[in-house]
């Protein structure tokens, strides 16, 4: 527990240092702080940057951000450094992860003031919003574990970042990808916090969810036990 | 004697590559260890193998006692590295980046500023470590090393690329570490401090120790020449053997104060590598 503590300590330090990932985290709060505000169109549905916005957050943020750690750490040696002073992969892990889903989760409460809801579907929002950041950090451990060096991450992120991000946001335009969309989690996150004030998700909407998290854990498994953290 | 560290017959191979063969050697408390041996020797495989991060094909090896197949926390806590890529954090401070290791190491606060002082970085203690020079970095990740009082501390190449004083610098702080009864493995392949620093060496080519001693004792054992090199003062040189047949011709030039310098010819630790494998240590 206290190497946990010790990595995230130093991983708020670091970060406050670090613009490329430290912008990740902010960015798209202000934007919707900013743009839900200033924006008032006829015929635009009601908190439209809200839900456009949460998203992409949810497709980029986590995702690049941890992808971008570990392969620095990975590329600069310090995450072998951290393994010889018997801190334990999982540990790295937990301190690396609750951290960044810590500032995604600070970021989502933003965008929950923004968009102006209940009490009820606040709680419902930030839940939502957990279950996605969950998912995309998996999915980006999994990348930053293949990844020997920051670039090779950069390049593995910056094309799945923009299809998780931007398929909720073509599905509105075009019903064929939103059939297609639809088995990707960040669309079927985008869905649940459309419906946020009365959600009630079906089961099958469950399942790719469960599915995407599966598919992702796996892929974690298969990038630690072929690259590891050594 | 109480050894810090034991090997027998070490022997580990990437696919069909044998990266090490039948490595034996033994490290007492309170000695400097130095392993010499060009790139790509096998070096930094040993110290992998020797902190348990790396399983051996054949052979045993204990640290502390322990199995280093084996080794838990306890025995962690009781190693310090320095391997030959620094691994700081680059963004934080010299005083960050330390904290972070005594965080993990359970270190008081207080260690952290007396380290700082010992290496000379105390002044330094809240510049980035972007902003460092080489040789302070080195010292940076040396005193990362030495945070958690180590019973061992392992170097890999600690004064690789730095300049003689801070070469020094280094040496003094080994020394310091070896009066306090920390046992030092350090891999090398520099001739000078291996012989100037070092209680005992071997000579590590392709995976295999091809000798094993005291850096004198190994130099002596191949003074095959035997013989002084006299430099006279009119620029001449002159070489004798070291026998009874060279004592008059030595007197001689004595006499007629002759001699500007006269040195022994036993060979180096490089000419010894040499003389055994063919090529060089660098």
């Amino acid at each position: 527990m206290r190497n946990i503590a010790a990595i995230f300590k130093k991983q708020i330090k670091d970060t406050l240092k670090n613009k490329t990932v430290l912008i990740q985290f902010i960015m798209f709060p202000i934007l919707t702080l900013i743009m839900n505000n200033a924006i008032q169109i006829d015929g635009m549905p009601e908190n439209f940057f809200v839900n456009l916005f949460a998203a992409m957050y949810i497709g980029m943020a986590p995702l690049t951000s941890i992808a971008a750690i570990i392969s620095e750490e990975k590329e600069t040696n310090t995450l072998r450094v951290l393994m010889m002073s018997n801190v334990k992969p999982y540990e790295y892990l937990t301190g690396i992860g609750s951290y960044i889903f810590f500032a995604c989760m600070l970021g989502a409460s933003v965008i929950c003031v923004a968009g102006n809801y209940t009490l009820h579907s606040s709680l419902a929002f930030m839940v939502v919003m957990a279950i996605g950041i969950f998912i995309s950090l998996l999915l980006g451990a999994a990348i930053g574990t293949l990844s020997q060096t920051q670039m090779m991450a950069t390049s593995l992120t910056v094309p799945v970042m923009i299809i998780l991000s931007f398929l909720p946001m073509l599905s509105m335009f075009n019903t064929t990808i939103a059939k297609i969309a639809r088995f990707t989690y960040s669309e079927q996150i985008s869905l649940m916090i459309h419906h946020i004030n009365s959600l009630q998700p079906e089961p099958g909407d469950i399942c790719i969810i469960v599915l995407n998290i599966v598919l992702f854990a796996a892929l974690f498994i298969t990038a630690y036990k072929k690259c590891g953290y050594e | 004697m109480e050894y810090t560290i034991t090997a027998q017959n070490l022997s580990l191979s990437f696919g069909e590559k044998q990266i090490l063969k039948d490595i034996t050697l033994d490290l007492p408390a309170g000695e400097i260890f130095g392993l010499l041996g060009p790139s790509g020797a096998g070096k930094t495989t040993l110290i992998k193998l020797l902190t348990g991060q790396l399983r051996q094909d054949s052979g045993s090896s204990r640290l502390l006692g322990t199995d280093t197949r084996k080794l838990s926390a306890r025995e962690h806590r009781q190693i310090g590295i320095m391997m030959d890529t620094l691994g700081l954090y680059e963004r934080l401070s010299t005083y960050d980046n330390l904290s972070f290791y005594a965080d993990i190491y359970h270190v008081p606060r207080r260690k952290i500023t007396d380290i700082l002082k010992d290496i000379g970085l105390y002044e330094s203690r809240n510049t980035a470590v972007s902003k460092l020079s080489k040789g302070m970095k080195n010292r940076l990740s040396m005193a990362r090393a030495l945070i958690n009082d180590a019973k061992i501390l392992f170097l890999d190449e600690p004064t690789s690329g730095l300049d003689p004083v801070t070469a020094k610098e280094i040496h003094a702080i080994l020394r310091k570490q070896q009066e306090q009864g920390t046992a030092i493995f350090l891999t090398t392949h520099n001739m000078f401090e291996a012989e100037s620093l070092c209680d005992h060496v071997a000579l590590l080519n392709e995976g295999r120790i091809i000798e094993y001693g005291k850096p004198s004792e190994v130099c002596r054992k191949y003074n095959h020449q035997n013989q002084f090199q006299i430099t006279l003062k009119n620029g001449e040189t002159v070489s004798l053997r070291n026998s009874r047949d060279s004592v008059s011709q030595i007197r001689d030039y004595l006499e007629k104060e002759q001699i500007e310098t006269i040195h022994s010819t036993e060979p180096t630790l490089e000419t010894v590598f040499v003389e055994l494998t063919g090529r060089g240590l660098n």
